[in-house]
Formats: C-alpha cells, structure tokens, sequence
C-alpha cells in the first residue's frame, strides 16, 4: 500500500489551493480519504478520539441491509418462477433476483453518489458520506420490474430536492430515500400500484397480490383472503418491494444495528408498540374485515418492519433527544396502521407515517427541551422563594 | 427528572450510571521519586480570562511567594513565584501575549514569610489577604466559568473532589498520603469563605484517613464511571448551579498548599506528579514543584518515536513541548504517541484493536484490554449526525447536543436556559471523543462560557 500512498502523496500538490485541479479538490479528498483514514491529528480538546466516523458508522448500516438484500434477491427470483409456475433451484432464482437488483443499485449510486460529489465540488465540501445508506435503501423499497430510469430519476430528486436544498447529509428534514420513494408513488402511481410491479416478469393469469392490497380488498368483499400465512410474511416469501418482504432478515439487520450502537432501539421498539398500539384498537372496533386483520399481521405486512429498522431511525431525521424517539416512534407506528387500514387510497401507511413524523420531530424535541428548561427555571424560582 | 435529594444530615451515596472508563496502558505506578527541579514558567494562559500585567522584568531576583504579575482587571489577585531565584526569560507570542515567565530557581529555596496562624483563629478577612498576597487565592476558582474566584463574594459552597477518574488519573489517596494535616488545615481556612458547606466528595474506592476522617466538611461518596470524579458532575447531583449562583472549587493539592500557608507561614509550592501514558518507559509519580519544567520528569523514561506531551489528562489537558512546564492546576503529565499516519482503508477494516464506544469495531470482543491510544482524529469532521451519543457519557440533566448547537448559533438566551452555567469542557469531553462527527465540543464551550462571562459582567 506503500505504493499507492506515494503515488496519492505525489498527486495531492494538483488538488490542492493553487494546483492545477484545484477545484477538484474535494473529489480527491473523497477518494483519498476512501483509501487512507487521514493522518490529522487532532489540534484542541480531547487528545485523544474514539475510532469511530461517519464512513464507519454509515458501513455499518449498509452491512446491517444485506441480510434483506441478499433475501430479497432470492425472493425476486423466488416470485417469478412461482408466478410462471416453473420450479427452480436456490441459486436460479437468486440469480434471476441478482440480474434485477443490481441494476437498481448501480443507478440508485451512480445517480446519487453522482449528484453528491457535484454538490460537495460546488460547495468545497467533504464529501459526505450519507448517500452509502440512501443509496442502498431506495434500491430495497422500490418493485423489482421498476424501470431503471425511473429509478434514477426519483433518486435525483430525493438527493436534491430531499437533502442538497437543505444543506447536505445531517441538514435534510425527510429521510432521501423515503423522498425518492415518496416520489415515485406519487408521480408514477399506475407503474407503483396494483398487483402488475411487486413480481418480476410476471405471467398475466398469476394473482400476486400483496398481502397489504389483499387486506385493503377485504374492506369491500367483507372477508380478508390471505394467499399467505403470517409464518410466510415473517419469512417474507410473499411479493414486495425487493428489501421489505422478509421480517426475519430486517430483524437480523436490527440486531447488528442495535448491537453496534448505530441503530436506535428505542425508535425500533416504540414504532412496534405504537403499531400493535392501533393495529389492538382497531382490533377492538372490528367494524370492518381489514379492521379485524390480528394486529400482528401488522407487523409482518408490507414495509413496516423495513420502516421501523432502517428509515424511522435515520438519526438525521428521527427526534434528537431520547424521551423524543419514544413519542417520534410511537406515531410512526400508530399512523403506519391508521393510514393502512383506514385509507383506502394508499395500501402501504408506513412510508407516508415516516415522512409525516419527520415533519414532527423538531416539534417533539422542542417540547422535550422545553420540558429541561421549565425544570431549570422552576429550580431557580424555588431557590429564589 | 431530578434523581437525587439533597439531605443535610446523613454521608450520603450517588451512583451515576453513564460515563465512560477509557482504559489506557501505562497508569503510574505508587513509586515516589524526589525531584529537585531548576527552571520553572508561570504560565499565564494557565488562567482563564486573566489580563497579566507584569510586576517583574528580566534578571530580577524572586523569592517563593514573591508577586510576578497580577491581573490587570482584578489587581487584587497577585501570581507569585513557586521558588526563590531569578527571572530567567520573559517569552511573549504573536501580539506580545505573555507566554511564560522562566524562572531559574536558587540551590536553596528562600521564602517570604507570611506567619503561621491557626486559620480557624482568623478571621475572613485575614484570611482572604493571606491567600491574596501569597498568590494563593489563584487556586480557588469558581463555577461557573472556571475563573479565578472573586475575594469579594462569598459562594453558595466550597468544593473539593476527593478523586480522579479521568484516563490514567493520578490516585489522590497516595498523593494526600501524610498530608493530613495540611489538607484539613487548609479545609478549615476554606470553611471560613463561606457561609454555605465544603462539599469533600469521595469515590467508591477512597480510603485514605486524611479524607475520610476530615473534619468540617460534607463528604459524599460518588459512584460511576468517568466523568463522576470530575467537580462540575459532582455540583449538578449535590446542588446544581442556577443562574446568578457562584460556588467555589480547589483540588486536594491547592486546598493541601492553602493548609501549608498556614501551618508554615510560607508558598510551599509542592506538588506530587503522576507521569502516566503507553510512551513511558517506567510509569510512576515524582514530588517536583508546581509551573516545574517536566525535563527531570521525562529525562530516560520515554519510549522512542514521536510522542505528544499532555500537561493534564488526555482528555482534557494542554499540549506541551517536551522542554516545557507542568500547568498550574494540573496534577498529571501524559504521554501518547502521536498518530500522524495514514491508514489504509482503517475505517472499512475489523478493528480487532481499535478502541470504541460503539461497537462498530471487534475491539467489543476484549473488553478487558488496555489499549494505547495515539493523536489520530481517526476520521473527517462532519455536520452533526448521530443522535443519542453524547446523553450516553455525561451523567447530567442536560441535552448536550441542543446545547452545543445554541453556542455555535450564539444564543445566549437558550444557553442559559439549557444550562451552560452548570458544565465546563472537561465535563463534557468524553462526548468530544466519542463524536462520530468529530466535532470540537470542548472548543465550542469554553467558546460559549466565554460569551456568557462577557455578557454578564
């Protein structure tokens, strides 16, 4: 590595105030810092600094998405084959799922990552690394068949529109990948809704339906009719968007998440309660047949899990402050399941849930500093008295 | 949520929960070496907020407890010498700010005499112009701003923190050791500045009689990790500061100075020093004297390589120059190993030795290893973020984040309503090293304490 380190050594003068490429600047620092944790030292305060960085901390997250990935590959391929009735062996079917996923991906980064380094050149940035998550995650909340310029024009809007506007990555007010998905159902709604997206080059005749549009036809018919059981949701052998059908992979990325200390449990779990929360309470109401769907099917259905473990916790966008996360968390659970049983017009409740607490949480957070503050000014009027 | 009751009567325990214990190799060993120092510099930069207008010039002979500035705005308050010798060097910095002033100290220490007394005897006043005119009272300092405390108000209380919890800390039970006397001496001296208590807070492991069997004090046992045995933690849990309250605080070996002012009638400039850090060859604490350079200290006991010297603990002390002095109030001189290196792709790499808070990296699987941590940022600076890190090491009812954000955007209402009065840098270092953003958080405060202090007076 010697070698590398003295070629970038060698080149670093040309980027540099000055240099011949100098406006490039930020590029170079980017791909330097890609190669070599930088030797700055550190110049005030603390001597000495945990190991931890963003580009660490954001691997860890990535890492955290491959076990719903890696399924969900399998499960694109699983689909199709089951909707053309033809069998295939694990590894046919994972390729099938490889050869529709990875082109998502590397639009879903080149587009992004892309827009970023522009950004960062245009503002004399670092690069940041926010982009390694949102990059990963539009891939896993959009329909295998969706066609990749959409894809690529859905994550130019979310990085500018949802993050660059505002500032950059730790700025943004909603999570990007959830704006670019957002996006996507609502300017593309006939190529993201109905039974036609969620399988990969399906055959005509074969249903598909998604158990969350499955749930919202039972309003009408009187009776839910489920094709699969929860044990199949919770494995998530059932159609959807490529990273959200499996609970038990996304449980395996909350684990690494919670364990690692990137992710927060607590959002995790309060979006959980706050989902059996109203998925019991309308439980209890039963007027309907999607209102009697068992609160855990919740859970297991559509995106919540994907919601709950890797977007509600976007620290960027979630509450700050930990009493926060419990409220912020709690409604996204509780408006995920109001949204889904008791509007019709959007099957999936968790997306829309998300984005409308993200709006909330600097609200929740100032009313729990303001809480902090009332306790301090009460403590000085008592010592005052 | 206030956790803790303040009774008046019973010793009483805190237990604190959040914090961290960062564990460094090379803790000094209870090994006492005797050293006899020749060239010392008061530092003037020691000591916040103070203007210094020099009372000495170049080849001007000192005694031990002769005046060598004072402070410009508060002329009261003198900064004497440690030793008796002669004003060696005057060094100044950009726009002649007053660095240091070398002294070259006598073979024999001559003193000024100031006369012995029993402080409980004396009264306020006197006791006042003793500590001022022997350059005493610069070891009292107050909260908030960690300035030099003002001889013409009387603090709500007095504190001493018995204990240090920062990395590689100096055990101040084997520093007070057989300075019982002087300690209480000086306890006594300090009970007569206020009207309110002397809080002595001790940790769970303290056993020394010198602090345990102190008379005229509070004492209260404190039990948790880092920062616990800092005093700003210890204030907030007892009796938090509120705006426009003013308490006072000493370390053991400024209130063991004070004692000896008394008991001997002279500026005993004594001072047990631990040398600590993985780049020392032989670890262990030596008797020198306060501003004292640290050459004697280091002199054959520093591993090769390149390594930085941290007057102070490394999480919160001042960089020197291996030619340089102890600081005032520290106790400690640290020694790392700096971490100018590049290091291939170290951030995508297990780290099976790389220290963390998470446990992003495998280190999570020895929990027990010390570790030898270098200079290295380990990292680019970033915007903020991570959420929820900092409230996981600062034991204190106060949103750091929320509050490090109103001092960058200078609003100074929400500073003080979040707080501010209640914290110093150092209680909130270990939130600086655990910042993924790599924000300077103890720059930022200090920055804001600063703003306040202007706006107040």
């Amino acid at each position: 590595m010697k070698a590398l380190r003295k070629q970038l050594d060698k080149i670093k003068p040309q980027f540099q105030k000055g240099g011949k490429f100098e406006k490039l600047h930020s590029s170079f620092d980017a791909f330097e810092t890609f190669l070599f944790v930088p030797d700055k030292t550190t110049a005030h305060g603390s001597h000495i600094r945990d190991s931890i960085d963003m580009k660490r901390t954001m691997s860890i997250v990535v890492i955290a998405m491959i076990p719903a990935l890696l399924f969900g590959m399998w499960n694109i391929g699983h689909q199709h084959f089951l909707s053309i009735g033809e069998t295939a062996a694990l590894l046919e079917k994972f390729l099938f799922g490889l050869g529709k996923a990875l082109p998502i991906i590397v639009v879903s980064y080149v587009t992004g990552l892309g827009i970023e380094f522009a950004f960062a050149q245009f503002r004399g940035h670092e690069v940041n690394e926010g982009f390694l998550v949102s990059g990963m995650l539009i891939p896993l909340v959009v329909p295998p068949d969706i066609p990749l310029w959409m894809v690529a024009v859905a994550t130019a809007f979310a990085v500018v529109i949802g993050k660059e506007v505002f500032g950059g990555t730790g700025m943004n007010i909603l999570n990007p990948a959830l704006t670019a998905r957002a996006f996507l159902f609502f300017a593309y709604p006939a190529q993201l809704s109905g039974d036609k997206v969620w399988i990969a080059e399906k055959a005509d005749a074969y249903s598909g339906a998604t158990p969350l549009a499955e749930a919202a036809a039972g309003i009408d018919s009187g009776v839910v009719n489920f094709t699969h059981s929860f044990m199949d949701m919770f494995l998530g052998v059932i159609p959807g968007s490529i990273g959200e059908t499996s609970t038990l992979a996304i449980l395996i990325g909350a684990a690494i998440l919670v364990f690692t200390g990137v992710g927060s449990l607590r959002i995790m779990l309060s979006v959980v309660i706050g989902g059996i929360f109203m998925g019991g309470l309308l439980n209890i109401a039963g007027s309907n047949a999607y209102m009697d769907v068992p609160f855990y099917y919740h859970l297991v259905m559509g995106g919540f899990a994907f919601g709950a473990v890797y977007m509600a916790t976007d620290p960027v966008t979630a509450s700050q402050t930990n009493t926060g996360k419990l409220i912020y968390g709690f409604f996204i659970g509780l408006m995920a399941v109001l949204i889904r049983v008791l509007n019709p017009a959007y099957p999936e409740g968790m997306m829309l849930a998300i984005l409308l607490m993200n709006v909330f949480a600097p609200l929740i957070d100032h009313y729990v500093v303001e809480a902090n503050i009332k306790r301090r000014l009460k403590r000085l009027k008592a010592v005052k008295a | 949520m206030r956790l803790f009751e303040t009774s008046t009567t019973m010793p009483k325990t805190i237990k604190l929960t959040k914090g961290l214990n960062i564990r460094l190799k090379g803790a000094a060993e209870k090994n006492l070496k005797v050293l006899s120092p020749r060239m010392f510099a008061i530092k003037p930069t020691d000591f916040i907020g103070v203007f210094p207008r020099l009372l000495v010039k170049e080849g001007d002979l000192v005694k031990a407890g002769s005046p060598v500035f004072i402070d410009k705005y508060r002329d009261n308050i003198t900064f004497t010498s440690p030793v008796s010798g002669t004003i060696a060097e005057i060094k100044r910095g950009d726009k002649r700010l007053l660095l240091e002033i070398r002294i070259e100290a006598d073979e024999n220490i001559s003193y000024v005499e100031f006369g012995t007394a029993e402080p409980k005897s004396l009264s306020k006043e006197l006791i006042i112009e003793k500590l001022l005119s022997s350059g005493l009272w610069t070891m009292i300092r107050q909260r908030p701003y960690a300035v030099i405390a003002n001889p013409l108000q009387t603090p709500k209380a007095i504190y001493v923190s018995a204990f240090d919890t920062s990395p590689l800390a100096p055990d101040l039970d084997f520093i007070v050791k057989g300075q019982g006397e002087a300690f209480q001496a000086g306890l006594n001296a300090l009970s007569k500045l206020t009207e309110g208590k002397i809080h002595l807070n001790i940790g769970e492991n303290t056993t020394a009689p010198e602090f345990l069997n102190s008379t005229n004090t509070e004492i209260t046992t404190f039990k948790g990790p880092h920062p616990v045995g800092n005093v700003g933690i210890q204030i907030h849990h007892i009796d938090p500061i509120n705006k426009g309250d003013v308490v006072w605080f000493a370390g053991v070996q400024d209130v063991v100075a004070i004692g000896n002012l008394f008991l001997k009638g002279v500026y005993d400039a004594s001072i047990t020093v631990a040398l600590a850090g993985s780049e020392v060859i032989k670890p262990q604490y030596f008797k020198t004297l306060r501003c004292a350079e640290i050459a004697p200290i280091i002199k054959g006991n520093i591993k090769e390589g390149n390594p930085r010297y941290i007057s102070g603990n490394v999480l919160t002390g001042t960089r020197i120059r291996h030619d340089s002095y102890i600081s005032f109030y520290d106790t400690m001189l640290s020694v790392i190993p700096e971490g100018d290196y590049h290091e291939f792709l170290g951030w995508a790499l297990p780290g099976i030795g790389k220290y963390s808070f998470s446990r992003t990296f495998f280190s999570w699987l020895t929990p027990n290893k010390e570790y030898t941590l270098d200079t290295n940022l380990h990292g680019g600076e970033r915007a903020f973020v991570m959420t929820g890190q900092y409230e996981k090491v600062l034991p204190m009812d106060i949103y750091p984040m929320q509050l490090v954000k109103a001092i960058m955007t200078d609003d100074i209402d929400l500073m003080e309503n979040l707080g501010i009065y209640e914290v110093e840098p150092e209680d909130l270092a270990l939130c600086e090293f655990i910042d993924t953003s790599k924000t300077e958080i103890q720059t930022i405060v200090r920055k804001g304490l600063e703003v306040m202090r202007k706006e107040m007076s």
